[in-house]
């Protein structure tokens, strides 16, 4: 179990001091694949860098198992690293060694026996699917193939932890597909605990239990990624949740308080089709502005953006007549205007910076 | 320009030359080569492991060492670097007397020749270490690397074709230093071009000494770009 208390960091920079972290509480259960998300500046890798104190927490405590490791000898602290292991974003392989030899490389620094070494590596490189590519150096391998000799290298010292640092943001959506089955199942084969740093929702999605939404150094909103993703309530999980519907509105130029969010659930995909028996029963046809849905064993998860035409009755109409769906929700869509501005805003606000 | 060839080139000089160059030159370039050769390899042995204490022991480096020992040897590197080889040689003839005996003959120029290139290829391998991917060192510190295996594990062996490039600029350089061991009665092409072509005034014999030290150093040069070349295995298609 890995717990973190009250965590903070702050750099000092040349225009002064920048905190990173604020006060982050996380508390990760062996065996979670624990996503970790947050725009780009939220302090997530920061954040995955104190896990294995490559940076030292300015305040507050990380424990693995009860072990303060900020107060690791520098020994212990190396030896530490070789439980709780990491793959990178630009996958950081040795150019100049091939791929036997990178995957060696954690057992060279435990100094294990060469010849144990090497067999250690090959049945790795068969566990990752790379059994062909022993002796091809990393220039001459694909980026998927390249992320699993280090996915290889990661596991080499059978950790406790994988730390995965925006694994997948650099691969295509099918080779990151192939990522993301080989981490689950190497959490649910050799039950390594895995932490997901990401900016993208489908990364979390596909593999994480839990989900911790990270925005400007503190986390706004934590729990069970099912949770979290039917029902989100901090600002920026939403704008996480939904970056597509807000994109439709605008092309839709639909007045806002014309609007109903559909959340999904785990209703029954087969049942109805709600949207056409909408328009048959009430005589209401909605426009779909934008959807946002997946069907997991046959129940649908996700949300569903409409605008209602005809004025306020209309809408309470509508309204009524889909929340009788069972495992449906809808809210009247009235903040929204207020989440376009904010990002309208964070926009400007990022092009004049 | 007649006046010239007839007093530099004329056929008693040329004969003069044709001797030279079959009875001494073979000599002197071998003698050329080992001077070469051993310079380099002293001043790597030093300049190697303080290239990397330049890199490792900065501010920012994976084993930070004090400011005062880095700002130390920066401003020494500094120092032996902005000497002029001849005044060197001068300067240091007590400590070569007091290392090998005596302060002249190949050994005389070899002791100087490497005082004067360690702190250049010092910062050389300085240059190549710096250029590595930083993202590489985290993920040695990242596995449990103590400073060491970065190093040896992980440092070095990314760099390796870029170090073998700083090393062929170092070999190629330090040639053309031992020209000047002639001033301390060295062997070699040096100083058998200032001996006997620029005393006797017989240019015949300094063109013969250009020509071999050209050859030499396109040589070495071709060798160590091949080398940098094959040893990279960043290069796709091999």
């Amino acid at each position: 179990m890995i717990e973190i208390c009250n965590l903070s960091k702050s750099f000092t920079t040349a225009g002064g001091t920048v905190d990173a972290l604020r006060n982050v509480n996380l508390t990760i259960r062996d065996g979670d694949v624990y996503g970790i998300i947050g725009m780009s500046g939220a302090g997530k890798s920061t954040l995955v860098r104190c896990i294995n104190m490559l940076e030292r927490p300015t305040e507050g405590t990380v424990l693995l198992d009860g072990v303060n490791l900020g107060t690791l000898s520098k020994k212990k602290m190396q030896e530490m690293r070789h439980h709780v292991t990491m793959i990178f974003q630009s996958f950081n392989l040795l150019m100049q060694r091939n791929c036997l030899q990178n995957i060696m490389l954690p057992l060279k620094l435990i100094h294990m026996p060469k010849d144990q070494a090497q067999k250690r590596a090959e049945e790795l490189l068969n566990t990752v699917g790379m059994s062909d590519k022993a002796k091809a150096y990393p220039a001459q391998l694909s980026g998927g193939q390249q992320q699993r000799i280090a996915i290889a290298r990661a596991l080499a010292t059978d950790p406790r932890v994988l730390l995965c640092d925006e694994a997948t943001s650099a691969l295509d959506p099918k080779t990151t597909q192939d990522i993301l089955s080989l981490i689950r199942e190497i959490n649910q084969k050799l039950g390594i605990t895995v932490i997901v740093i990401t900016h993208q929702m489908s990364v979390v999605q596909e593999i994480c239990n839990r989900v911790a939404i990270l925005e400007n150094g503190s986390v706004v909103e934590e729990g069970d990624v099912s949770e979290v993703f039917s029902n989100p309530q901090a600002r920026a999980t939403k704008r996480l949740v939904y970056p597509d519907m807000a994109a439709g509105m605008d092309s839709f130029g639909a007045p806002h308080q014309q609007m109903i969010r559909l959340v999904f659930q785990g209703a029954e995909a087969a049942a109805k089709p709600l949207i056409a028996s909408m328009a048959i029963d009430c005589r209401i046809a909605a426009n779909i502005l934008s959807a946002a849905t997946r069907t997991l064993d046959g129940k649908v998860y996700g949300t569903m953006l409409l605008n209602i035409p005809g004025g306020p009755e209309q809408l309470a109409k509508a309204a009524q007549y889909l929340s009788q769906t069972p495992d449906v929700r809808v809210q009247i869509e009235s903040e929204y205007a207020g989440l376009q501005e904010e990002k309208r805003q964070a926009q400007s606000g990022e092009a004049t910076a | 320009m007649a006046e010239y060839f007839a007093r530099y080139f004329n056929d008693k000089k040329m004969a003069d030359a044709w001797v030279l160059i079959q009875e001494d030159f073979l000599s002197a370039t071998w003698s050329t080569l080992y001077i070469t050769l051993m310079s380099t390899l002293f001043a790597i042995l030093i300049g190697l492991p303080l290239g990397i204490l330049l890199v490792t022991g900065d501010d920012k480096g994976i084993h930070p060492l004090p400011r005062g020992l880095m700002t130390f040897l920066n401003w020494l590197i500094n120092l032996l670097r902005s000497a002029p080889f001849i005044i060197l040689i001068v300067l240091l003839m007590p400590f070569t007397r007091m290392m090998l005996g005596s302060a002249v003959g190949d050994g005389g120029v070899i002791v100087p020749l490497v005082i004067a290139a360690f702190p250049f290829v010092a910062r050389l391998v300085e240059g190549s270490l710096r250029e590595l991917n930083p993202n590489i060192i985290e993920m040695a510190q990242s596995s449990g690397a103590n400073t060491w295996q970065t190093v040896f594990h992980v440092m070095l062996p990314e760099s390796v074709p870029s170090l073998i490039t700083a090393f062929t600029t170092a070999i190629t350089t330090i040639l053309g230093y031992t020209a000047m061991s002639g001033a301390v009665g060295g062997g070699g092409l040096g100083n058998l071009a200032i001996a006997q072509g620029q005393q006797r005034s017989n240019h015949a014999v300094l063109l013969a000494a250009l020509i071999i030290l050209v050859i030499l150093v396109q040589i070495l040069q071709t060798f160590g770009t091949w080398l940098a070349k094959k040893s990279d295995k960043r290069l796709k298609n091999r």
